[in-house]
């Protein structure tokens, strides 16, 4: 019985390596071609899975040094944290008034921030960049500062109203008898119950829009403005030459702040994806 | 006696004031409203009006630059009679209807197997999850290296694995190849979402469902089509709605990967409503081409809010 447990223990995770490889190879092909000198990389005979003829940093010092990709990544935080600190602000308070508070068309007004959260971002670019326009942001990166609450607060308040319902009344209300407002007893109890919430919320804002893409395209374009992803997929090819070594390293160092956020709250990342969903 | 007395009555009236504030910010009905507006603001401002312009556009000639005028539903027929609407109309059907269909297949097995006891739980976890966390504009170029004309790596391994012959296939120059290059992407992409949703339905499963029907007599395939898929139902009709909605609308992979090419074989609708209404500047038509599905958008948006509102209940 122990023995058949263990086989099928063993089975298991056989089956689950070919989905485990498909996941993970196109980094390891991306890391890879990073470092490989252009030599090989360009060999149709060698084998391209692997470095046979020595690594070299020369596609990193050329995109270090010799592209904006500094600016780009500059911008890219700039961006992503002004964001997501604001989206992350109004989607709290607004997801406390709308799983807490009574008050005239709450119900419709939770039911608006969902369908809002539904709508794709491609069905609203082109008249965005009109607004954007308007505003006398186009071509810059506070259009983007400006935009992407629009798909970062019906998130965060989607994902925080789930939270906010699961901390019981009863705390507040002990703390309302005990003479705090209801601003004190969000500020002093609610809060920091909701705080996995919270982590939650701000580690998918800063995520969505570090990987946002069709509206920094659109609204952005010259060098000093673009974000890195923008950066990388236009600036890096040339008509139709492609610097494959340059773009896999600016591939990799875009990831980089992501992936160190995801190593540590891995377990977060699981918990916002399917409460995103489903609650 | 005068002079505190003088005091008190300054300092009384801005506590006062500060008073009724936090009287009326004790309200629910005034404090929710207030909660709500900066949200409400936004969203009327920066989704609902452009998506009135939107609505507007695709009823009129708008080009960048030019005064419009209103001119009825002429773009919506003139894009039915043009080949590369009617080629990307089709497109987004096989490329929804294959992506998700591949995803839901995929995506239950990943789970079922997830949910097994696992040695590196966390590290596996991490692994499968690890392509939805990565930008996507950055991750699909990767993947466009990988499918390289001239150093494609998938055909090197297909090629020494004997699968196919060579020269194989240019997988983004040729028509069907392209649409399974970016079909792949988009699986690629959008498994751990389906994964790691549908793992998390599994472990709300009840054991002793399965111990009982273990006691009655289920093999392990009756166990899974009379237990295990009758209560995943709930979950896996949310993800299918979801993806459905932004399988639809995909934009990076295409965009990167492809361009929407060769000759069209594989734009999209947001793919092409940009080079229609950016690239060649007719804002009206491009309008048109993102809200030609919104119908049905709005059908599969109207089916998601019954199924989370039963959820609720």
């Amino acid at each position: 019985m122990k023995n058949r447990k263990l086989w099928g223990r063993i089975l298991a995770h056989l089956a689950l390596l070919p989905f485990i490889i498909f996941a993970v190879f196109p980094f390891y092909h991306m890391a890879l071609t990073s470092l490989k000198q252009n030599r090989e990389l360009y060999d149709r005979v060698a084998n391209p899975l692997l470095i046979r003829q020595g690594a070299t940093l020369e596609h990193y010092s050329r995109l270090l040094w010799e592209t904006e990709f500094i600016t780009w990544t500059k911008n890219s935080l700039l961006v992503t944290i002004l964001a997501s600190v604001v989206s992350l602000i109004i989607g709290t308070i607004a997801a406390y008034a709308l799983a807490r508070l009574k008050f005239f068309a709450a119900a419709s007004l939770g039911t608006g921030i969902f369908v809002t959260y539904l709508v794709p971002t491609s069905l609203l670019f082109l008249p965005l960049a009109q607004v954007v326009n308007w505003l006398g942001l186009g071509d810059s990166k506070w259009a983007l500062v400006v935009t992407y609450p629009t798909f970062l607060v019906p998130f965060c308040t989607w994902l925080l109203m789930g939270y906010f319902r699961t901390v019981p009344k009863e705390v507040e209300e002990c703390a309302m008898v005990d003479g705090a407002t209801r601003v004190q007893a969000l500020w002093r109890i609610v809060l920091p119950i909701a705080v996995p919430g919270l982590v939650c919320a701000a580690l998918f804002a800063f995520t969505l829009s570090w990987n946002e893409f069709i509206y920094a395209l659109t609204f952005t374009s010259s060098s000093e403005q673009i974000t890195a992803s923008v950066g990388i997929t236009t600036e890096l090819i040339r008509g139709d030459i492609y610097y494959w070594g340059s773009l896999m390293a600016g591939a990799v160092l875009a990831s980089v702040p992501i992936v160190i956020l995801y190593v540590f709250f891995l377990d977060y990342y699981v918990s916002g994806l399917t409460a995103g969903a489903i609650k | 006696m005068a002079i505190g007395s003088v005091g008190i009555a300054t300092a009384t009236r801005p506590t006062s004031l500060r008073a009724r504030v936090s009287e009326l910010l004790d309200r629910e009905s005034w404090l929710g409203p207030i909660f709500v507006s900066p949200a409400m603001v936004l969203i009327l401002l920066l989704v609902a009006y452009p998506f009135c312009m939107a609505l507007y556009f695709s009823v009129s000639n708008a080009f960048i630059g030019r005064p419009s005028t209103f001119i009825g539903i002429r773009n919506f027929i003139n894009l039915w009679d043009s080949d590369a609407f009617r080629q990307t109309f089709q497109n987004a059907f096989v490329f929804c209807g294959i992506a998700v269909g591949a995803k839901v297949v995929l995506g239950i097995s990943l789970a079922l197997l997830l949910n097994q006891q696992l040695w590196f739980k966390r590290l596996i976890r991490g692994a499968v999850l690890l392509p939805w966390v990565i930008p996507t504009a950055l991750s699909t170029l990767g993947w466009s290296w990988m499918f390289n004309s001239l150093y494609s790596v998938v055909n090197w391994v297909l090629l020494n694995g004997g699968i196919i012959d060579p020269p194989g296939p240019n997988w983004l120059g040729q028509k069907y190849y392209a649409m399974a290059a970016v079909i792949i992407v988009n699986i690629w992409r959008g498994l751990p979402f389906f994964a790691i949703t549908l793992l998390a339905g599994l472990v709300a499963i009840p054991k002793e469902l399965y111990e009982a029907a273990e006691a009655d007599g289920a093999g392990p395939i009756a166990r899974f089509w009379h237990v295990t898929l009758p209560l995943l139902k709930g979950v896996l009709g949310i993800v299918v709605l979801f993806s459905t909605i932004f399988t639809f609308s995909e934009f990076n992979i295409i965009y990167v990967l492809t361009h929407g090419g060769p000759i069209n074989s594989t734009h999209l609708f947001a793919t092409l409503a940009r080079q229609v209404g950016l690239e060649t500047g007719r804002i009206g038509e491009g309008a048109a081409i993102s809200l030609y599905l919104f119908p049905a958008l709005m059908i599969v948006v109207w089916a998601q809010l019954r199924y989370v509102r039963k959820q609720a209940n």
